[in-house]
């Protein structure tokens, strides 16, 4: 009896940051679209890949949650704020003038995609989501991510090696000065 | 499991999924477009996560490792692209930018 108590009361509180999480995550990615300011919009995406990995860690994902801050909130927010520092503010008003055609095309589409994706996840995975496999208790850590990656999947992680050098190196010819600037 | 069923992550990823898209389609400064965009992908991930946890299949979250890779090599070549757009003096607003010729 006692352990039932003490189970659902671990259930409320996962519920609990979960719900705090998910309202976070929705609320910081409706400010990332809609300030005019992409310095804070910027900053907002820090705020949802902060609660993405919260619920990471529900889903015990503690290898990748790490990942995601280190990746995201440490390398790819901090080159798009050196970005807009190094652009300038360049104020952009989203709805200036009132609604045009291509708002309200803009939100029926983004409003058809959601509804899309729903149905057809609805539809293909309704029976089967009923039930949840179990697994092993090493889901999730970085020594059970290590060998899947490594031995498992070893193409996908060269591949990625590879497309990110191609990226890198892409990078720095569209940012060199050495150019011909006749333009 | 504890806590909430898959469904309701997936449902959060669709509704962020969908706010990236609106994001992307609605706002025309290319920065803005580009982080949009990660929402997106961060919603993918989540879904992937989700569902990897729910099989208690490791494929899903290696898939999100390497969208991860993935998301920021776009960042990396999609300001390069920004950097080399603003030394040319050219608008960064996307309905502008129709031609990739300097």
């Amino acid at each position: 009896m006692s352990a039932l108590v003490v189970a659902s009361a671990g259930n409320v509180l996962v519920w609990i940051v979960w719900v705090v999480a998910a309202f976070a995550c929705l609320g910081s990615g409706i400010a990332v679209v809609t300030f005019s300011n992409p310095f804070f919009s910027a900053l907002a995406l820090i705020g949802n890949l902060g609660s993405l990995a919260v619920m990471y860690l529900l889903l015990s994902a503690e290898f990748v949650a790490a990942a995601q801050v280190l990746v995201y909130a440490g390398a790819v927010v901090v080159m798009f704020l050196f970005v807009i520092a190094y652009v300038g503010p360049r104020k952009e008003t989203p709805w200036s003038g009132g609604p045009s055609w291509q708002t309200f095309c803009a939100v029926a589409a983004a409003g058809a995609l959601l509804v899309e994706i729903v149905v057809a996840v609805g539809m293909q995975a309704s029976g089967s989501l009923s039930h949840e496999s179990s697994g092993g208790t090493a889901f999730g850590t970085p020594a059970w991510i290590g060998r899947v990656f490594l031995v498992d999947h070893l193409l996908a992680f060269e591949i990625t090696s590879v497309v990110l050098l191609i990226a890198a190196v892409g990078g720095v010819i569209l940012g060199s000065h050495t150019r011909r600037a006749t333009a | 499991m504890d806590g909430p069923d898959v469904a309701w992550y997936l449902a959060v990823a669709a509704v962020l999924f969908g706010i990236g898209a609106l994001g992307v389609l609605i706002r025309r400064n290319t920065l803005v477009v580009l982080l949009s965009l990660e929402l997106m992908l961060n919603a993918g991930n989540l879904a992937l996560i989700a569902l990897s946890r729910h099989f208690h299949n490791g494929a899903g979250q290696i898939f999100a490792l390497t969208v991860m890779a993935i998301a920021a090599s776009e960042v990396c070549v999609g300001l390069g692209l920004v950097v080399a757009l603003n030394r040319r003096n050219l608008s960064l607003d996307v309905d502008t930018l129709s031609k990739l010729r300097g």
